[in-house]
C-alpha cells in the first residue's frame, strides 16, 4: 500500500519529505535500481530576484481560509518562507458571557463555538457541568448522547471532507457527502427540532427522548452511510491528482505533534494513538468496540486516512449503541437540578417551586471545578468550569481544538508551495467560531 | 473490520498503563490523588503550596516562582513524562481580594495521567509567571490568549502579543472582574475608533518591516538579510 502511495507521488514529481519530515524542496526522480533520489536544485532563471521576498496577504474573507482567517506570507518565489496568522475576527466573548447565565442558558453558546459539532458540544458541556453537580444521568441518557456524540463526529468529518475536496479541486466527492450530512440532519430534527443549533442536552438529561420509530431511521442511516464511504474512498485514495497533492504535504512527527499539543486526527496521523475516547474515556466509551486509526507520516494525505477511517469507526460505536439502548427515562430524578415536567409545574405546588427556583436562579453546584474532554471531531475538546457555590459560573472555559492545532500552521506551512497552503490549513479541519470564540 | 494502518506508537499509552475507566461517583473532595503529586511534593518540598482532590480531579498548588522548573520536571522526568499541554488559562474569583490563578492541564500519556497545576498571583502585584513556551510548543497561542484576556505576562514568552483583540486595543483585558460586560468604552467612542482605524495598522510592525522597510536598509544589511540572515534572532 505505502509503497502504491510513493509510486503515484514519483510519477507526478512533486516534492516529498526527508527522514525528519521536512519537505525536500528539489524534484524527486527514479533511479536505475527503483530507488527515489533527489536531482540537483535547478539554477534560478532570475538571479537578480534571488533574496527578495514577498509579502501576501489571505484571507480574512477567503473561500479557502475556511471563515475569517488571515495569513500573512512572506514568499520566496513561490515557497512559503514565514506565515504569521491572524485570528480573532469572530471573536465573542463566549467565555466572559458564561460567567453571566445560569449552566443550562450556556448550552445553547455551546452550539454556536464549533457550529459543525452543536450536539457534541452540548453533550460536552453537560458531562462537564453534571461531573461540578456531582451527578450521574441515567442509563438510557448515556447511550444516546453516545449517540449524538458519534452523529455529530460524522456530520463533521464530511463537511471537512467536502470542503477540503473543493479546496484541492475535486468537486464530486462535495455533492456525496453534503448529501449524507443532510440524512444526519433529518435525524437530528427529528430528535431535537432543529437542525444546526440543537441545544440538545441539559444538566442531568436531554431536551428530550427520541421519538418513536427513530431508532429504525438511524439504523437505516447506519446501513446506507458506509457506501457513500467506500465511494468517496475509490474516488480519492489513490486518484493520481489528490495524491499529489497531499503526500508528503505539512508533515509533523510524532515528537512535534506531541510538543505543540495537537490532537484530534492531527496527532493521530503523525502516529500517535491518542484518542481521549480510548484513553480517558467518559460516557462508557471503554465498553465499546472501536479501533484508533493511527497513520504513519503525519502529512495531509495521513489526515485524509484518518478521517475516512474514523467515518467507519463512528458507524461501528453507532452500531453498537443503536443496539444496547436501554429502556427507561433519560432526565434524572432530581428537580433541583433538572425542570419538572410543564404538566406536573402547572398542578403540583412542589414542582412549581422547583420550576420557579430553576427558571429564577438555576442549579446551584458546591464550591468546586472540573474539567471533562471529550474527543470532538477536531480534537481534544475540554469545558474547565469553576463553580463559587452560586448558579452562574466563576469561570467558564473552552479548550479549543481548533485554536490549538491551527497554532501549529507556522510551522506546518514553513518550506511548502504557496498552493499547498491552502491544502495544509484545509488538513487541520478548523472552525474559525472555535478558534475564536 | 481490517484496518489499513500500522500501529506506530510512540507518545501514547504504554502497554503496563491502568486501563481507563469512566468516572463515576467520585466524591466532591478527597479520592484518589494523581501519584504523581506525592512525587512533586518529595522533590519540590515547600514550592508545593498544597494538594487537593476535586471530584477526581488532582490540583496542585505550586510557588509561582517554581511553577516552570516544576512543570519542566515533570516533562522530562521518565517515572513522569508529562509530555502533553492540554490547556494554560487563568481564572479570576468574584472576590476581588482573592488571589488570580495560573492554571496548567497537563497530560501524561504513557501513564494516561491528568494533573491540574495552579500558582496564584496575588493581587497589587505584577501578574508575572514565566513561560513554558520553551518546553511545549504549543503553550504559544494558549498563553498569548490568557495575556489577551487577563493582562498575565509569561516571562520569556518569544512573542507575547494581543490574539483575538485587535492590537490596538485600549480598553483592557476582558475576562477580568473589573471589566464590564459591554466594555469599558460607550458604543459611541467604541464606534468613533473603529471609524477612525488606520487601515494599515492591521499590519503588525514586524510585517510592514519585511514589506517596506527593506529598501531603506544599508546595502551591508541588505546583503546579509539576502544571505539568508533572519531579523530578531
Amino acid at each position: 500500500m505505502a509503497t502504491t502511495k510513493r509510486t503515484v507521488e514519483v510519477a507526478l514529481g512533486t516534492s516529498g519529505i526527508d527522514r525528519s519530515g521536512r519537505p525536500v524542496r528539489s524534484p524527486l526522480t527514479m533511479t536505475e535500481n527503483g530507488g527515489v533520489s533527489t536531482l540537483e536544485p535547478p539554477p534560478p532563471l532570475e538571479p537578480q530576484l534571488e533574496g527578495e521576498h514577498m509579502l501576501i496577504n489571505i484571507g480574512p474573507q477567503h473561500p479557502a481560509t475556511h471563515g475569517v482567517l488571515r495569513l500573512v506570507l512572506e514568499l520566496d518565489g513561490e515557497t512559503v518562507v514565514r506565515c504569521i496568522p491572524h485570528v480573532g475576527y469572530l471573536h465573542c466573548g463566549f467565555e466572559k458571557i458564561g460567567e453571566y447565565r445560569q449552566y443550562n442558558q450556556i448550552i445553547p453558546w455551546t452550539d454556536r463555538e464549533d457550529y459543525l459539532n452543536c450536539i457534541g458540544n452540548n453533550v460536552a458541556f453537560a458531562l462537564g457541568a453534571e461531573r461540578l453537580f456531582g451527578i450521574d444521568v441515567t442509563p438510557r441518557c448515556v447511550v444516546l448522547r453516545v449517540i449524538a456524540m458519534e452523529l455529530s463526529r460524522i456530520i463533521s468529518h464530511l463537511v471537512w471532507l467536502g470542503t477540503t475536496c473543493i479546496d484541492i479541486g475535486a468537486f464530486t466527492p462535495f455533492l456525496w457527502s453534503f448529501e449524507q450530512r443532510e440524512n444526519v440532519y433529518k435525524l437530528l430534527e427529528d430528535w431535537v427540532g432543529a437542525r444546526l443549533t440543537t441545544s440538545a442536552t441539559r444538566v442531568g438529561g436531554m431536551a428530550a427522548d427520541v421519538p418513536a420509530g427513530w431508532m429504525e431511521n438511524l439504523n437505516n442511516f447506519i446501513r446506507n452511510f458506509p457506501k457513500t464511504i467506500d465511494e468517496v474512498d475509490r474516488m480519492l485514495t489513490r486518484n493520481a491528482i489528490w495524491v499529489g497533492r497531499t503526500v508528503g504535504i505539512g508533515a509533523m512527527t510524532a515528537e512535534e505533534a506531541v510538543n505543540y499539543g495537537l490532537s484530534g486526527p492531527m496527532v493521530r496521523a503523525s502516529g500517535v494513538a491518542f484518542d481521549v475516547r480510548r484513553d480517558f474515556p467518559y460516557l462508557d466509551y471503554e465498553t465499546y468496540d472501536f479501533d484508533v486509526p493511527v497513520g504513519s507520516h503525519g502529512d495531509v494525505y495521513d489526515r485524509y486516512l484518518v478521517r475516512v477511517e474514523e467515518l467507519r469507526q463512528s458507524v461501528r460505536i453507532l452500531e453498537q449503541a443503536a443496539k444496547r439502548l436501554p429502556d427507561g427515562p433519560v432526565n434524572i430524578d432530581d428537580h433541583r437540578v433538572i425542570l419538572p415536567p410543564k404538566s406536573k409545574a402547572m398542578s403540583d405546588m412542589e414542582s412549581m417551586i422547583h420550576h420557579f427556583k430553576q427558571v429564577m436562579e438555576g442549579a446551584r453546584p458546591p464550591l468546586g471545578e472540573s474539567y471533562v474532554a471529550v474527543e470532538s471531531p477536531k480534537g481534544e475538546k475540554g469545558y474547565y468550569m469553576v463553580s463559587d457555590g452560586t448558579g452562574k459560573p466563576v469561570r467558564w472555559r473552552i479548550r479549543p481544538p481548533s485554536f490549538v492545532n491551527l497554532s501549529a500552521i507556522s510551522r506546518m506551512v514553513e518550506g511548502h508551495l504557496l498552493s499547498d497552503v491552502i491544502a495544509i490549513n484545509a488538513s487541520i479541519d478548523i472552525v474559525m467560531g472555535e478558534v475564536d470564540r | 473490520m481490517k484496518s489499513r494502518f500500522s500501529a506506530v506508537i510512540p507518545g501514547s499509552a504504554a502497554p503496563d498503563a491502568p486501563a481507563p475507566a469512566t468516572l463515576r461517583n467520585v466524591p466532591n473532595r478527597g479520592g484518589q490523588a494523581n501519584p504523581s503529586a506525592a512525587d512533586l511534593q518529595v522533590r519540590f518540598g515547600a514550592a508545593i503550596r498544597r494538594v487537593e482532590v476535586v471530584w477526581g480531579e488532582t490540583v496542585v498548588y505550586v510557588d509561582a516562582a517554581n511553577a516552570k522548573e516544576i512543570i519542566q520536571w515533570l516533562h522530562d522526568d521518565q517515572s513522569q513524562q508529562y509530555d502533553y499541554l492540554s490547556d494554560v488559562t487563568a481564572v479570576e474569583y468574584r472576590d476581588l481580594e482573592r488571589a488570580l490563578e495560573v492554571v496548567w492541564h497537563l497530560r501524561s500519556l504513557p501513564y494516561r495521567r491528568f494533573l491540574r497545576l495552579k500558582a496564584e498571583l496575588q493581587k497589587g502585584r505584577p501578574l508575572e509567571v514565566d513561560s513554558v513556551w520553551s518546553i511545549y510548543k504549543g503553550a504559544d497561542w494558549l498563553e498569548r490568549e490568557c495575556y489577551d484576556m487577563f493582562g498575565i505576562k509569561f516571562r520569556g514568552h518569544p512573542d507575547l502579543r494581543r490574539i483575538l483583540m485587535w492590537e490596538q486595543y485600549r480598553e483592557g483585558y476582558p475576562l477580568r472582574k473589573d471589566f464590564p460586560l459591554r466594555g469599558r468604552f460607550s458604543r459611541a467612542e467604541q464606534l468613533r475608533q473603529a471609524l477612525s482605524a488606520n487601515p494599515e495598522a492591521r499590519y503588525s510592525m514586524e510585517e510592514l518591516t519585511i514589506a517596506q522597510a527593506f529598501e531603506d536598509l544599508p546595502e551591508d544589511m541588505r546583503n546579509r538579510l539576502r544571505g539568508g540572515e533572519r531579523t530578531g534572532e
